[in-house]
């Protein structure tokens, strides 16, 4: 038993993190935000190049996966820069195919190599930018079907993500798809995206009371900020180990408590967060927002609290 | 990264879970906070270090198995999950004996720890006093220079165990001219039962005397029962902080065995919708804890210390204990009154989690400051 990331994926997560930052997120986010996503999709080609993708399609379909364990770690570096577009439903539509089919070999390759960008979600749910996904699959009884369109975008409160209604019909994909398994992934890259999010947002946070001055001093020397803060980061903290050890089991109990733990740690930090900035905070202008609003949208996507919490009761009762 | 055991270590895992079954007392034992309890926990003590089971991570020649640290998360798994009773030793286990590896002399080792194991010796701590709790630099109990010795006098209180146990350790300040609080402290054990010193047992919030007050008359303690050189006991009592201590003190076991007798209880009372997801939070932070702890033992094993991320730890699993007994209690309902039941005991006990070892409010300073680079400021 060795808990802790190797070297390879600790670099993977690093050189991530770097080519991101350098990549100015924050003006992608606002571009994508806008409907423009000539900024993002730029992103979405490097995202793809350093191996993102690849790491949720199997080798014959030119990935390198199924890889859980570092499809998190590049996930919560995802969620850390606040990264616009469909990546979570991407990595969802690609575990739709764990058996050789005609479609896989049609649609896969281009997903991994991201020339391709899917969306997916259950019939009558919204999907996220269907308008810039190239593959939109709606979540039918009848199986997956890859849909001919979409209705007008409806705002979400993060306006990074832009919601759309499938158009009913479209080819059907598989008969006896394995829904549960991509719905798994789905659940994983969000628990991990939001964890990246809550990162992002209590190193903000942190950096911003240690400069911000009042009464002659930084408000991060009062206890009752400290108090909050360190809250933050306990949940944060143990939030972590619950990603990869899912990632390492793919369960669906403990991926299920991965995605609660990781986004209501993500979305108390949220509100730390926007309390510790103060008015600031509360502008849309500031980047901070950019955060604020994904913590909110990441808790009710892909499984709310009340529905993971189910997931873990009902899963069984082995000794963890 | 992965979360695999070897052979060995599940064939250690299979050893203890097959002794545990055939030797965990079927009728839980009276409450160790009372002297019928402390004296039945006491034998149970030596029955698990007659097959070398009460310190399995402790060298074999003091009574253990160098098990090692992810053997000993693996036999605490077993140990609590198969019911078996609270450890009376823990106090000293958890506590003395990390520093008596680190920091003591080989003759102190070879005296103190093999009565430890078997629970001949009980040990309770000494640290705080009436005027120093969380600043326990403060305190005021003295150390006088004597013929071989020291003369210990003071007052010490809230001394878990001491109400029934044997020895005791804790700091005394030994040069009242050091210019600052936590310089001119030594480390020192003593005897309960020495001339001079009075044990008065305080009753906890229900009535069990699981502490006591230590009224300290002039003392005599050898040299033999310094621990590292006078004057440096601040530096030798913090310096297994961060290490085992903070991992060791609650095992990850404890709570994943309550956590899922929670929710056999939950089901028993049919599953009702009012406590769902505070039994869920409960399985979660439950994994959570062990998944850390595993992450932390690994890393130890790298050499790396754990160092004040020990803090997170002792926030977490204090916070889940409180959680998961009040959720039992609110669960029975109108039973959750009865003070005569293991919940209730266990609810009790899980009170005092976020006051020892640290209050919390010190723990998230510490987080604060020395996880997250924040100023110091008035506390």
């Amino acid at each position: 038993m060795r808990f802790l990331l190797d070297a390879e994926q600790l670099a993977f997560a690093a050189s991530l993190n770097a080519m991101l930052t350098a990549a100015d997120t924050p003006s992608v986010v606002r571009d994508w935000s806008r409907g423009d996503h000539t900024s993002g999709r730029a992103l979405w080609s490097r995202i793809a190049d350093a191996g993102v993708f690849a790491l949720a399609v199997p080798e014959e379909y030119g990935g390198l996966g199924p890889r859980p364990v570092e499809l998190a770690v590049a996930f919560v570096e995802l969620g850390r820069h606040a990264v616009p577009g469909p990546l979570v439903e991407t990595v969802a539509a690609a575990a739709l195919f764990t058996e050789p089919s005609p479609a896989a070999g049609r649609l896969l390759p281009p997903l991994a190599s991201g020339e391709a960008m899917a969306t997916l979600a259950y019939e009558g749910a919204y999907a996220l930018d269907a308008d810039v996904a190239t593959t939109r699959i709606s979540l039918t009884p009848d199986g997956p079907r890859l849909t001919p369109g979409h209705g007008p975008v409806r705002p979400s409160l993060d306006p990074a993500r832009r919601l759309f209604p499938l158009a009913p019909g479209g080819e059907l994909l598989t008969a006896a798809p394995p829904v549960e398994h991509a719905l798994t992934h789905a659940r994983l890259a969000t628990a991990a995206q939001a964890l990246g999010v809550g990162i992002a947002l209590l190193d903000r946070t942190v950096a911003y009371v240690r400069q911000r001055t009042q009464f002659g001093v930084p408000i991060g020397s009062f206890q009752a900020v400290k108090h909050r803060l360190a809250d933050a980061k306990i949940a944060l903290e143990f939030a972590r180990p619950l990603l990869f050890g899912a990632a390492l089991t793919m369960t669906p109990a403990d991926v299920a408590a991965a995605k609660v733990t990781a986004c209501e740690a993500a979305y108390a930090t949220a509100r730390t967060a926007l309390q510790l900035h103060g008015a600031i905070g509360y502008t849309a202008e500031y980047d901070l927002s950019l955060w604020l609003a994904k913590a909110r949208a990441l808790r009710t996507a892909w499984g709310g609290p009340q529905e993971c919490r189910d997931l873990v009761l009902s899963g069984g009762d082995r000794r963890w | 990264m992965d979360l695999a055991f070897t052979q060995d270590e599940e064939a250690f895992r299979a050893e203890a879970r097959a002794w545990l079954m055939d030797r965990v007392p079927r009728a839980p034992l009276p409450s160790l906070e009372t002297a019928e309890g402390f004296a039945a926990h006491r034998a149970w003590e030596a029955e698990l270090a007659a097959d070398r089971w009460s310190v399995v991570n402790w060298p074999r020649e003091y009574g253990g198995r160098d098990s090692g640290l992810i053997r000993w998360l693996l036999f605490e798994e077993e140990y609590w999950a198969a019911g078996a009773p609270g450890r009376v030793g823990q106090n000293g286990i958890s506590l003395l004996a990390p520093t008596l590896f680190d920091q003591g002399t080989e003759e102190q080792r070879a005296r103190v720890l093999p009565p430890m194991a078997t629970g001949e010796v009980v040990w309770a701590q000494a640290w705080s006093e009436p005027e120093a709790g969380s600043d326990l630099a403060s305190l005021r109990s003295r150390a006088v220079r004597t013929d071989g010795g020291w003369l210990l006098s003071g007052h010490k209180t809230w001394s878990s165990r001491a109400a029934f146990a044997d020895r005791a350790f804790g700091l005394f300040r030994s040069d009242p001219d050091a210019p600052k609080p936590h310089q001119g402290l030594t480390y020192l054990m003593f005897d309960l039962h020495a001339p001079g010193v009075t044990v008065r047992p305080i009753g906890r919030l229900d009535g069990k005397p699981a502490f006591a007050e230590l009224f300290l008359d002039e003392v005599f303690v050898p040299d033999d029962d310094v621990i590292g050189k006078p004057g440096e006991g601040w530096r030798i009592a913090m310096s297994t902080a961060g290490n085992e201590r903070g991992l060791m003190l609650r095992s990850p076991g404890r709570f994943l065995a309550s956590a899922e007798r929670l929710r056999q209880l939950w089901r028993r009372e049919d599953s009702p919708q009012h406590t769902h997801d505070r039994v869920a939070d409960t399985l979660i932070g439950a994994r959570a804890y062990q998944l850390f702890a595993y992450a932390a033992a690994s890393r130890f094993l790298e050499g790396e210390s754990i160092g004040p991320k020990s803090s997170l730890n002792k926030v977490f699993w204090s916070e889940l204990d409180l959680a998961l007994h009040e959720t039992a209690l609110d669960l029975l309902d109108g039973e959750g009154e009865l003070a005569d039941t293991a919940w209730s005991e266990g609810y009790v006990f899980s009170l005092a989690g976020p006051i020892y070892a640290g209050t919390n409010e010190i723990q998230r300073d510490i987080i604060a400051e020395r996880l997250l680079g924040l100023p110091k400021g008035r506390r």
